[in-house]
């Protein structure tokens, strides 16, 4: 059988990633060399469904619920003072003790899910795979390299710690079960608490040129012709409230400051949309622009890298397009 | 405030990598070598606390001979000395291996009189992605551990370097650790020693300087061979993805296209109001 | 996607400083439906123009690339993207002094301003440079820095704009095929192109497309490690990519070039780090370009030091980072010029590599000239692609020179100097005979040639004086008093002279004589038995070659030409035979020959054979089939060294016979085994004769060498009406050789040139003939009877008079010379008597 680590928002609901992990686990048979026992390591009776949830903290209806569209039979509800704060060695061991000494434990590969499943693994004396995409007779699919490459693997031992890479796989949801919710009297030690989370601070914070935390970064090269020829550039980053990043050649001119440099002897940025405005696509630059979620080229030639890797494009002159873009938005505001 | 950086040799990859001959590695031919750019930031913090609190900064390995390369590119930057377990096969090793043959060489460096207030790692290595190495490392120590780290600062009062070679109880005094949690930045306060797992993103990690590179050249580094892998790697071979084709959407040619694309802006939500 | 056009006039492979060039100058020569292919994107597709430090020094020893250099200058200058800085060569070494002291010369040589100049002088424009660590620079301030990306894009979008040209980007060959040794098709990731002309342009991919249609382009893709530091308040500032001069650290084989607030170092003193084509990394797959390969800090550490040394001002600063570095791919040749013109392998293959940023302009144009009318007008045959001989073209060949050459990047290297690596591929029969004679042997062609014999240490004594020793080092490395000795035994006995190097091959056919009338100056339709010495010319008029050709038989002709250019002769014959009824066939590896000359040489082989060997009844001119022993010998009474005597021809493994035969019955006549350093130099100098590559270029006609006969003859050659015309005209220069006067330096050390060295008047003015060139020494060596040290060079026509007092710069210090001939008359025994040497 297979537990699953599901961590709920402040709204108390199931999140993607665990969503993503649930169902993971769900549409894949336990491939533990014995199919995995049934006996419990803690105090909890022995499950009857195949996939069973974790909990930490509150637990909603509505997260019940919602766990069971999503084919979790039996939910392990964990609370306690001393895990209301985040402290993941109280959090590990919490799972470690209702998790059974055959099968799978399992979370999505956020931080969280990384952390909790490693302390997990080694409380339990197990092994882990982290990022895993799939899982099949063979064994385990995991990405390694980045993603560029994925590594097959076979655990041993009779229970498997997994992590589930992001979107390795999309959320379904099931004939829908009601949910038994096993809560448990917990003790916490002491010693497992010295890393607990003093305070969390919600982001606010802005780097200096807001380069690296811009949601939209608009990208200038040698394609703006001149020391002068950002007006456009820099107009839209206006509109944008975003911030303007440029390619080596640029500041190796000495037309903007080395601040503004984005690629590989720049800053890697990873904005909400990066719009490559007359930039080829040298593989410095791209480099730089790997984290961007959508790219957006503006250039004269079809062929060039940034257009052939990029979302959308514009083929045209860019002060043209623009300069036509700022007054597109200028005229949509009103 | 001593610091200990364990990082790790990695093909410095940029996208599409190929196999090599057994099916189990990339192929590195015509590829470089780094540190992960975890790694990179925490050697970026050990060198800002070191020189925060007059302390020293030591890079350790297990890889290959050429790993010292990676250990001189750590001193090149600040660190101050290097250890070079040497594996001439680090894929062999398992995570739990590499846990186990870095808490030794702690212990033996802490009989040897060299002990570290603070040992930091990667959250993962770039290669192999385990997640899991420092956390290991840590309960080998027996020390706490956070991960997803991306500052640290030190406490006021720091009893820097305020060490017990033998081994007992002892404080080096406290840090202030900021994380990437998921409502926000999550703020720990610890004892030392510790083992803290970096993040990237936190720091800007330092290029070196030609003075710093020629100081790397004659660092002091420090050998170890490393032992027979107890657990072993659980590998069986690597895959390759399918390659993906361009998928580009040409919303059209010159400035009549520019409607199309605020209508982009305006899905994903950048435009200001 | 986009495909590519289904026909082509010709396809060009890469989109780097040399594919644009070529394809601007091929429209601009009126080429129409060219397609450019690039397997990277616009504008930089990941080449070694993209990561070229882009600056141009165009001092260089070697003509043919400071011709070249001069040209892209200019081409750069008019596309607006060059960028002058000046620039400082620095020595911090007497050593290097020296060198630049030769640089100044090639300076002079080729008309680039130039001066010497103090560390101060360097520290003034410099002044982050420490003047304690150099000892003196040459300043060019021509040099400069392009862009040469810039200047791509230009080029080949004036091509597209003249409607002549299409790019394909983001295009890979895939295949290449031939018909009939005949480029007819060219495959691509985006489609076939039907073409009889594909013109490789790409780099240091350049053999792996090449071998796709079993061709040889023999570069070796090798590292050159740059790094680039910043930010630099010093450079900072000052505005624009460049305002201080580049420094060249000739010493550490390190440059020091500013880019904006950075400052680049490139190095070429590191160990040699060569790759294959195939291992390059793809573009998807490289960190940086594919041509920028991962850095190697090792590598690099002790250059980091030097240049810390010489700039330390702005290297030990710690706020000055390291930001880029790379091991950047550049191409390497084994002999080291570039790789142009059409395969010898495969015809409609044409090739345009190994060329640096500051040649590309000037190479795109000349292969351009090339492919349109065969004439570039700067002389490139040293680059010629048909220059190598097959085991230059093999990948261990490749690899071995190459490693060796990449330290003299910025090295010191004498003219004479010979390759260590890659020896003893070519031995003749002999070869073990003349290493126990104490042979020194020369490399050519991969021939293992004897340049002196140890064993003639002794004559050097036996002539005193008379061998000209040289106590100089520069000027008596790699050469030894016992040529001279060699060239006064040969002289007065006789001399034995190993000749196998020759590259021979035979026209045959029914057509044969048409074939060789129509390329040769001189009559060929002589009397079976002729040996015929006659110049090679191009349709200008110019000098293809100089080579002799014996008539063997009315279908037959057997011609013969020197090891180094022999292989370019073969193609320029090859190419040029009617489609029926004329045939070549290579015999290099079937004859050996070895020469036979001096006063006793009629004797020595009047005693061996049965043959009238009489100067009625051999006459000078002819050859004929003798009996020499049990040895069928094909003897020619012809001779380069200006005295009686033959070359004899016997099949290869019959030479070493020959040569036992003939060095036992020489023995009572005082027969000495005699070196090339006689016959290559010594021997010809003190009889005027002119040498390819030195004195005959395709720039300079007949006329001006000195070399025309009185009648033309009537039969049509190739460059006849350019030659008819050229005697009609006065020449712009005329080939003269001069006499050193006095050899006494400052210093009181007897000094003596070894060519390449400026000539200019008594007053110290330079002096500029008719087609721009000033005057330079183009040969240079020992006259050993006539006691002078001879030197060869073009004067302008007024100064070409007998007896007119010049000067000689060598090292920076002027000498007196004499003119002493103007035309082609021997200072040498000028009337032949030698040759003829009737009892």
């Amino acid at each position: 059988m297979t537990h699953v680590f599901v961590e709920t928002d402040a709204a108390g609901k199931v999140t993607l990633t665990s969503a993503e992990a649930v169902t993971f686990a769900r549409t894949h048979p336990n491939l533990l060399p014995d199919g995995g026992s049934a006996t419990p390591r803690g105090v909890a009776e022995p499950p009857s469904g195949s996939t069973e949830g974790v909990v930490i903290g509150p637990l909603s209806d509505s997260a019940v619920a919602e766990l069971g569209r999503l084919g979790v039979s039996v939910i392990h509800h964990l609370e306690h003072p001393d895990l209301e704060a985040y402290s993941a060695p109280a959090w590990a061991q919490a799972i470690v003790d209702i998790t059974p000494e055959s099968g799978m434990l399992l979370a999505s590969g956020t931080p969280r899910g990384m952390e909790l499943m490693a302390h997990a693994a080694v409380r339990a004396g197990a092994r882990m795979a982290a990022n895993v995409i799939a899982c099949d007779e063979e064994g385990l699919l995991r990405q390694v390299h980045g993603g560029t490459a994925f590594e097959r693997l076979r655990l041993d031992g009779d229970l498997h710690v997994l992590t589930i890479a992001g979107h390795a796989c999309t959320p379904e949801e099931t004939t829908p079960i009601d949910p038994e919710v096993y809560d448990y009297d917990l003790t916490v030690a002491e010693a497992d608490l010295a890393t607990r989370v003093q305070r969390t601070e919600v982001e606010a914070a802005d780097d200096a040129s807001g380069l690296t935390s811009a949601r939209a970064v608009v990208g200038a090269g040698r394609g703006v012709g001149s020391e002068n020829g950002f007006s456009e550039a820099l107009d839209l980053v206006d509109h944008l409230g975003g911030a303007l990043g440029v390619s080596r050649v640029v500041t190796g001119l000495g037309w903007r400051p080395h601040a503004e440099q984005v690629g590989q002897t720049g800053s890697r940025i990873s904005p909400d949309v990066y719009i490559a405005c007359g930039i080829s696509g040298a593989i410095q630059h791209m480099a730089g622009i790997e984290g961007a979620k959508t790219l957006v080229a503006i250039n004269t030639d079809e062929e060039s890298t940034m257009v052939q890797r990029a979302d959308y494009a514009i083929i045209g002159d860019l002060h043209e397009v623009v300069g036509a873009v700022n007054e597109e938005i200028v005229r949509r505001r009103g | 405030m001593n610091v200990l950086v364990c990082i790790k040799r990695i093909p410095d990859i940029a996208g599409a990598v190929t196999l090599d001959g057994t099916g189990t590695g990339i192929d590195e031919s015509g590829l470089g070598h780094a540190m992960s750019s975890h790694e990179e930031c925490a050697v970026e913090i050990a060198i800002q606390t070191a020189a925060a609190t007059g302390g020293t900064v030591t890079v350790l390995t297990v890889g290959p001979a050429e790993a010292v390369e990676q250990l001189r590119a750590a001193v090149a930057v600040g660190a101050n000395d290097g250890i070079l377990v040497e594996a001439a096969a680090p894929s062999v090793f398992g995570p739990e291996d590499i846990a186990q043959v870095i808490g030794d060489v702690v212990r033996d460096r802490a009989e040897a009189g060299q002990t570290f207030d603070l040992v930091l790692t990667g959250d993962d290595a770039a290669d192999t992605g385990d997640f899991q190495v420092g956390i290991r490392l840590a309960y080998d120590l027996g020390y706490p551990v956070l991960t997803n780290i991306q500052t640290i600062t030190v406490a006021d009062g720091d009893n820097s370097s305020g060490t017990d070679p033998g081994g007992g109880e002892r404080s080096s005094g406290s840090i202030e650790a900021r994380g990437i949690g998921p409502d926000g930045t999550e703020i720990f306060a610890l004892d030392l020693p510790a083992v803290i797992a970096v993040h990237e993103g936190g720091v800007d990690p330092r290029y070196p300087s030609i003075t710093g590179r020629m100081k790397a050249k004659k660092a002091a580094i420090v050998e170890y061979d490393a032992p027979e892998p107890g657990t072993g790697n659980p590998r069986i071979r690597l895959e390759l993805p399918e390659v993906k084709a361009s998928s580009v959407t040409i919303l059209g040619e010159g400035p009549e296209a520019a409607p199309a694309l605020v209508d982009v802006l305006e899905e994903i939500g950048v435009i200001r109001p | 996607m986009a495909s590519v056009p289904a026909q082509a006039s010709v396809v060009v492979v890469g989109a780097g400083i040399v594919g644009n060039s070529l394809v601007h100058h091929l429209a601009e020569l009126g080429w129409t439906d060219i397609v450019q292919v690039d397997k990277g994107p616009l504008p930089n597709p990941g080449g070694s123009t993209g990561h070229a430090s882009n600056f141009i020094f165009p001092v260089d020893h070697s003509r043919e690339i400071a011709d070249l250099t001069l040209d892209s200058m200019r081409q750069y200058k008019e596309l607006g993207v060059f960028t002058e800085s000046g620039g400082f060569e620095v020595a911090r070494t007497e050593e290097r002094m020296e060198e630049l002291r030769r640089r100044m010369a090639s300076a002079r040589a080729w008309g680039i301003e130039s001066s010497l100049v103090s560390p101060a002088e360097v520290a003034e424009k410099v002044p982050f440079l420490d003047p304690e660590v150099i000892i003196g620079a040459l300043w060019t301030p021509t040099v400069g820095v392009v862009d040469s990306v810039r200047a791509g894009t230009m080029m080949r979008e004036s091509a597209e704009a003249k409607g002549a040209l299409t790019v394909s980007p983001n295009t890979e060959v895939t295949g290449i095929d031939v018909d009939h040794g005949q480029v007819v098709r060219v495959h691509t990731t985006k489609g076939e192109i039907a073409t009889n002309r594909i013109l490789i342009a790409c780099g240091v991919w350049s053999p792996r497309i090449a071998a796709m249609a079993g061709a040889a382009i023999p570069l070796t893709p090798a590292v050159h490690q740059m790094i680039s530091v910043g930010p630099v308040p010093q450079l900072a500032a000052r505005p624009g990519e460049i305002s201080f001069p580049i420094v060249r650290d000739m010493d550490t084989f390190c440059y020091e070039r500013q880019h904006g607030s950075d400052m680049e170092i490139g190095s070429y003193a590191h160990r040699p780090i060569l790759h294959d084509p195939d291992e390059i990394p793809s573009i998807e797959a490289a960190k940086l370009s594919p041509t920028e390969m991962p850095f190697t800090d090792e590598d690099f550490d002790p250059q980091l030091e030097q240049a810390v040394e010489l700039m330390p001002e702005v290297l030990s600063n710690p706020d000055v980072e390291i930001r880029y570095a790379i091991n950047g791919l550049l191409s390497l040749t084994p002999d080291g010029p570039p790789i142009l013109g059409e395969s010898p392998q495969v015809a409609g293959l044409w090739s345009a590599a190994a060329v640096w940023v500051k040649e590309g302009p000037g190479v795109g144009r000349a292969v351009a000239e090339w492919m349109t009318n065969g004439l570039p007008e700067i002389d490139v045959q040293g680059a010629d692609i048909a220059r190598f001989h097959a085991h230059q073209r093999t990948r261990a060949h490749v690899r071995a020179r190459t490693s060796e050459a990449f330290n003299k990047t910025y090295g010191i290297v004498h003219p004479s100097e010979q390759w260590s690596s890659d020896r003893d591929v070519r031995r003749s029969p002999m070869w073990q005979r003349e290493a126990e004679l104490g042979a020194v042997f020369f490399e050519a062609g991969g021939w293992e040639r004897p340049q002196w014999y140890e064993s003639n240490a002794g004559l050097v004594e036996e002539f005193g004086d008379a061998v000209m020793d040289r106590s100089a080092e520069w000027d008596s490395r790699w050469w030894s008093p016992i040529i001279n000795a060699e060239h006064l035994a040969l002289r007065q006995r006789a001399g034995l002279v190993d000749l196998s190097s020759f590259v021979i091959f035979d026209v045959f056919g029914p057509a044969a004589l048409d074939a060789v009338q129509a390329i040769a100056l001189a009559q060929m339709d002589v009397a079976i038995g002729r040996v015929v010495y006659t110049p090679i010319l191009d349709e200008r008029g110019g000098f293809r070659s100089d080579l002799t050709i014996m008539r063997l038989d009315h279908d037959r002709f057997r011609v013969v030409t020197g090891a180094a250019h022999g292989m370019v002769d073969v193609k320029w014959f090859a190419d040029r035979l009617p489609d029926t009824g004329a045939q070549i066939a290579d015999l290099t590896s079937s004859w050996t020959t070895i020469g036979l000359w001096g006063p006793r040489a009629r004797d020595i082989l009047g005693e061996l054979t049965s043959a009238d060997v009489s100067h009625e009844g051999f006459k000078f001119g002819t050859a004929r089939t003798i009996e020499i022993g049990s040895l069928e010998v094909l003897a020619s009474r012809i001779s380069y060294v200006g005295d009686l005597g033959w070359e004899l021809y016997v099949p290869m493994e019959s030479g070493l016979r020959l040569w036992d035969v003939l060095f036992e019955a020489g023995q009572d006549h005082g027969l000495i085994p005699v070196g090339l350093g006689v016959y290559s130099t010594t021997g010809r100098i003190e009889k005027g004769y002119r040498a390819f590559g030195a004195e005959l270029d395709s720039e300079r006609t007949v006329v001006e060498v000195g070399m025309s006969r009185p009648k033309v003859k009537a039969q049509d050659f190739i460059g006849r009406a350019a030659h008819l015309r050229h005697r009609e005209e006065e020449p712009k220069t005329v080939l003269c050789s001069l006499t050193v006067d006095d050899h006494t330096s400052a210093s009181g050390e007897r000094r003596y040139m070894l060519g390449g060295e400026p000539i200019v008047a008594a007053s110290g003015e330079p002096l500029v003939d008719g087609h721009g060139r000033h005057a330079y020494v183009t040969s240079a060596g020992s006259a050993p009877s006539l006691g002078k040290h001879v030197l060869m060079a073009f004067l302008p026509p007024a100064e070409a008079v007998l007896g007119n007092r010049l000067q000689v710069v060598y090292m920076e210090e002027f000498f007196p010379v004499t003119v002493a001939s103007i035309d082609s008359t021997p200072l040498f025994d000028p009337d032949n008597e030698c040759i003829r040497r009737q009892p």
